[in-house]
């Protein structure tokens, strides 16, 4: 899963041309590490139609902060700039897939 | 999908990872539908200090990794996902994940309880945005702030205790006048300095500070004197109800949601289809407790599958 930065994150997730659904995580978060491997399958099984990328909440406060992140993992689709849906914590595959299909 | 298995154990956690255990070792080759919470509850506690052969303590989601190594070690195989649904009448068993069906001879449920909900207004538009159930998840975000955490058992004692790492101030929420907790537990919350306690009060609302917590509503339970307290996090500890909606219809519950079995055995009343952990026990709730009824209903199974051949 590609990892995307305060830096990169107006490139990679705002301007990006398909909607991208961002998970916030931290390394010490156990439920993160349940979420990762369900991500890795949904990003083979869409292909293009979504960007899946990961942000580490530890070494990116800013964004953490610009999104009012207080929970990991925060699972947030992007479309067009702007987040247009959330959840949080750890949720089982198909609440996954329904909240990236309800962005495409 | 034609193969039929030995035995499914729906669920994880000490329970799940312990029945995982036997049964692969006596070469039934389980299949455990772990579940996205994986390792049930110890997953989000830390050092777990009273699980006998670890004189030093062990870490919670440790503890879980190495059972679940364990049992992989002697051939069980895992889904990290949620079942959706079951059928465990008739002599093969169904349980599936939204469309995939897996099917078994046996069934162990071992799906454990979940965090309850306070049920006040607030609580569930501000989950994620302040409200929380998990402090090792989310005390990270609360550095420095006023944090409060509801409840009284030992998980509230850990979770507010846990806290003050981060927080500047922690105000347990009890609606009585004395704890539940084990006195270890409240000892420790009530000696550490940077914890205070609201006794006999109860959370009516969670305060929208713009987006996130601003606070909590309070009624007094003896004088229902009514105030609000200033926090940024609200930590529910209150309790868990057992996950056993899916359930429902299939197997016995009593009134509370419990499975019910014929404890001492595990077996709920239905041929081939055997219950353990907090998914049936409402007084223990121990890692040890469920991982010792994990074990028999392993044993329970494995018997149940000889006979079944012989």
């Amino acid at each position: 899963m590609k990892a995307v930065t305060d830096t990169s994150f107006t490139s990679d997730v705002l301007q990006s041309d398909k909607p991208v659904l961002v998970d916030f995580w931290a390394d010490w978060c156990q439920p993160c590490r349940k979420v990762q491997p369900l991500l890795e399958e949904i990003a083979k099984e869409l292909g293009d139609q979504v960007e899946i990328v990961k942000l580490d909440i530890d070494a990116n406060p800013e964004v953490t902060r610009a999104y009012q992140v207080m929970s990991v993992p925060t699972l947030t689709m992007f479309r067009a700039g702007r987040p247009v849906n959330q959840l949080v914590g750890a949720r089982p595959k198909g609440d996954l897939l329904k909240l990236i299909e309800s962005a495409l | 999908m034609d193969e039929v298995r030995n035995l499914i154990i729906v669920g994880s956690g000490p329970a799940g990872y312990t029945a995982a255990v036997y049964a692969a070792r006596a070469n039934l080759k389980p299949l455990v539908i772990e579940g996205v919470t994986s390792g049930g509850a110890l997953m989000t506690t830390t050092e777990v200090e009273n699980f006998p052969g670890f004189p030093d303590g062990i870490l919670g989601p440790e503890l879980m990794d190495n059972m679940r190594k364990q049992a992989e070690r002697f051939g069980a195989e895992f889904v990290t996902d949620d079942a959706t649904g079951v059928d465990l009448a008739g002599p093969v068993k169904t349980v599936w994940i939204n469309e995939t069906a897996y099917r078994a001879h046996a069934v162990i449920l071992s799906t454990g309880s979940a965090w309850r909900p306070l049920g006040v207004p607030g609580e569930q538009e501000l989950l994620g945005h302040g409200v929380s159930s998990c402090a090792t998840c989310d005390g990270f975000f609360f550095r420095g702030q006023r944090i409060v955490v509801v409840g009284g058992g030992d998980s509230a004692m850990e979770e507010a205790t846990f806290l003050t790492k981060f927080a500047e101030r922690v105000t347990i929420i009890h609606r009585r006048d004395e704890f539940r907790a084990s006195k270890i537990m409240a000892e420790r919350a009530l000696s550490n300095p940077k914890i205070d306690v609201r006794w006999n009060a109860v959370v009516t609302e969670v305060v929208d500070g713009g987006g996130k917590v601003g606070g909590v509503k309070l009624r007094d339970t003896v004088t229902g004197e009514e105030s609000v307290l200033d926090a940024t996090g609200v930590f529910v500890a209150i309790g868990h109800d057992p996950r056993s909606e899916l359930f429902r219809g299939q197997v016995p519950l009593d009134e509370n949601g419990y499975v019910q079995v014929s404890a001492p055995g595990t077996s709920v009343g239905i041929d081939g289809v055997f219950a353990a952990g907090d998914l049936v026990d409402h007084v223990y709730r121990q890692a040890i407790t469920a991982a010792g009824t994990g074990c028999a209903a392993a044993l329970d199974a494995e018997r149940y599958l000889a006979a079944r051949e012989a």
